[in-house]
């Protein structure tokens, strides 16, 4: 009994401690080791604009590496993707990002993003689709362990990983395969939400 | 630099069903891998890159741990990530050879720019494999000079590749899974070509299983250029 008693109030205690809200950490001071806005690349956006990595800090960024001209995987993987974003639709958007990293720099120009963004009604917010030189792309995909090759002038392989990074740009889960159970993927992101809140 | 005529061959793993052929163009290479004195001047010039410095996403801790102890200064500069290497490359305004074109490289013998129907020359790769590596690489050039000018393309360190990321083997290959292909957009197309080339499976595979923050002590970089 006294132990269940314990066990009680200790869930109060961690459902007080859930609720006080977490200072916002000042976005001055230094980036961690691990995090991913250390690569200095400079990426365009699908409105053409053209963005550092690192201005992305503060949010919770949710990544895939994609070719807008796939046939295969890429339409069931930004299918993924939606379903994901479906689930935080009651979470506050203003710190989330749905980023959309093209492998295919060469054919997926800003204006081939926006085409594509337009048709799959991803143009707003959360939405976000970047590219960059053939280089930068290597180095980005290294970074988040995502392999690809090109098989023939229009076709890729690569692998289907849906990345989410912290508010600091540091790599915290990572969802292999299509179609998996995202449950996992989602509660990850919603906590990572709370955080700035 | 060693002038590296391009041509076509049938790799490991074909790109395409319909063509079997990887063909590389013209380009140079370095005659030698990346020594540990050229890159200790390179993190001179580039500081950011020394080990107090690097961030951890770019190199795991095990980055020059050769350096601790006593090492041999002409001897390839190796425990340095994908990441360092690159940069190594384009600090020279040169760039990391893909692995079609160190694939290419690696099929010459002494004698010949295809050696792989020689049986003494894969024999030769697969005892290297086999025997345990010494705690630091001998000297560059210590091993042999093959027909297009290059040394110790086998012999004495694995080295990296600007696309290593590209071998899709299975789902995951750093995983003890089968392969999936449901990880991979069109992985049913790069089943392998020439299953009796064991040495490029072992390299493939090694490939496949790396990070590039990675920091091996027996892979190490050289840098190849294209014409101008």
């Amino acid at each position: 009994m006294k132990q269940v008693c314990v066990l009680i109030l200790s869930c109060f205690l961690l459902a007080a401690c859930h609720q006080k809200k977490a200072p916002i950490e000042p976005l001055n001071k230094e980036l961690s080791d691990l995090s991913i806005y250390h690569l200095p690349s400079a990426w365009s956006t699908h409105n053409n604009e053209t963005i550092q990595l690192k201005s992305l800090r503060g949010k919770v960024v949710v990544v895939v590496m994609i070719y807008t001209s796939c046939k295969a995987a890429c339409p069931r993987l930004i299918a993924d993707m939606k379903n994901v974003f479906e689930q935080l639709k009651n979470e506050p958007q203003e710190k989330l990002q749905m980023l959309l990293v093209s492998i295919d720099p060469k054919t997926d120009t800003p204006e081939h993003l926006y085409e594509f963004a337009k048709e799959n009604k991803m143009l707003n917010p959360p939405w976000l689709f970047l590219r960059s030189s053939e280089s930068n792309t290597r180095e980005f995909a290294a970074a988040l362990a995502v392999n690809y090759k090109q098989i023939t002038p229009m076709d890729f392989s690569h692998s289907n990983i849906i990345s989410v990074f912290n508010q600091e740009g540091e790599l915290v889960h990572q969802q292999e395969g299509l179609t998996v159970n995202n449950i996992s993927t989602v509660n990850k992101i919603r906590l990572l939400l709370k955080k700035v809140h | 630099m060693a002038f590296i005529e391009g041509g076509s061959y049938a790799p490991l793993y074909r790109n395409d069903e319909n063509n079997t052929k990887e063909t590389v163009g013209d380009f140079y290479m370095d005659k030698s891998a990346v020594t540990n004195s050229a890159f200790s001047l390179f993190l001179e010039q580039f500081p950011q890159w020394k080990k107090e410095n690097i961030k951890s996403i770019f190199a795991e801790s095990n980055y020059l741990s050769h350096w601790e102890n006593e090492f041999e200064a002409d001897a390839p500069v190796t425990n340095v990530s994908w990441f360092v290497a690159k940069k190594y490359c384009e600090s020279q305004q040169k760039r990391l050879p893909t692995m079609a074109e160190w694939e290419y490289v690696a099929l010459a013998d002494q004698n010949q720019k295809d050696a792989r129907s020689e049986p003494s020359h894969n024999q030769y790769i697969l005892d290297w494999y086999e025997s345990p590596k010494a705690r630091s690489p001998k000297k560059v050039k210590s091993t042999f000079k093959n027909k297009w000018n290059v040394f110790d393309i086998h012999g004495l360190i694995w080295e990296w590749t600007y696309d290593f990321n590209s071998v899709l083997i299975s789902g995951e290959s750093r995983k003890d899974v089968k392969t999936d292909r449901n990880l991979f957009c069109g992985s049913g197309s790069v089943d392998a070509n020439d299953l009796m080339n064991y040495a490029a499976f072992i390299r493939y595979a090694f490939r496949g299983s790396i990070k590039a923050n990675y920091c091996i002590q027996n892979l190490g970089f050289r840098c190849v250029k294209d014409l101008k």
